[in-house]
């Protein structure tokens, strides 16, 4: 049988993994893969909340799932943000790497 | 859904995700992520919420990866030459790190309701779209269209970020 605990222990892994990732690595995209893995981490304790308790109907409750489909559209938009400043940065320093790019200064 | 195929997924999920941030090339680490994010849509599958396991992988393996996959091929970034570790650094995130799983674990064990099972299903069919829809059109309508400027303020932004010469 698999219980609530375990999805959430899981769940904590990748959170972990893209907290780690985003810690220790200094290639800004890396860092940027490393959030998306932790808003997925997210994502999944939501779903097995859903899941665990079911509404009236006997269904999953589905206000979790609503907040999740939220989550996944501002992620998408983060994304394309951040990768167009990404690239802005990139034509202005000529580099990825975080420890270039210690100053507020343009 | 079965223990094995649950350890299955999880595992393959895990292992890629670590691969994410072990991988020196940023193409090789864009590819695990997607076979991260496969798996990860599998276990949203397992806890019957098909609808967003679908939009998962439309989403994130179909249009996020392309971006992220367009950018590394539009920057021309090769594998990272190494650096000196700053080891101090270094063994600082990776403690604070194991300090948090440690932290979600212990949470996690004292919560009661961690060591049950998912309740069996109740009704007859499953027609989630039907009602994460019916949700999202009644009750959240307000954050729905709030999600659509945010949307258009994000595609605007994009097109003002890589259009000028940021000086």
């Amino acid at each position: 049988m698999v219980t609530l605990g375990q999805y959430l222990i899981v769940s904590g892994l990748l959170f972990t993994i893209g907290f780690a990732g985003v810690l220790l690595r200094r290639n800004i995209i890396i860092i940027f893969m490393s959030l998306e893995l932790m808003l997925n981490a997210a994502n999944l304790s939501l779903v097995a909340f859903s899941r665990f308790r079911l509404g009236a109907n006997g269904l999953p409750n589905y206000n979790a799932q609503v907040f999740v489909f939220f989550i996944i559209t501002v992620a998408a938009a983060e994304v394309a943000v951040g990768l167009a400043i990404i690239v802005a940065l990139y034509r202005a320093r000529q580099t990825t790497h975080v420890e270039d790019v210690n100053s507020l200064k343009f | 859904m079965s223990p094995i195929l649950f350890w299955l997924f999880a595992f393959v999920m895990l292992v890629f995700g670590a691969a994410v941030v072990i991988n020196r090339n940023p193409i090789a680490s864009a590819l695990s992520l997607v076979v991260c994010f496969m798996g990860l849509s599998a276990l949203f599958m397992s806890l019957d919420a098909f609808f967003i396991g679908i939009i998962q992988v439309l989403v994130y393996a179909g249009a996020v990866m392309v971006l992220f996959l367009f950018i590394i091929m539009l920057l021309d970034l090769r594998a990272e030459v190494r650096r000196k570790i700053n080891l101090v650094a270094f063994v600082g995130g990776l403690a604070v790190a194991l300090a948090l799983f440690v932290q979600i674990y212990s949470v996690v064990g004292q919560l009661g309701a961690a060591k049950q099972g998912f309740p069996p299903l109740r009704a007859a069919k499953m027609d989630d779209v039907h009602n994460v829809g019916l949700l999202l059109f009644t009750n959240y309508n307000l954050p729905f269209q709030i999600i659509g400027v945010l949307v258009l303020v994000a595609t605007i932004g994009v097109v003002v970020l890589s259009k000028r010469e940021l000086r």
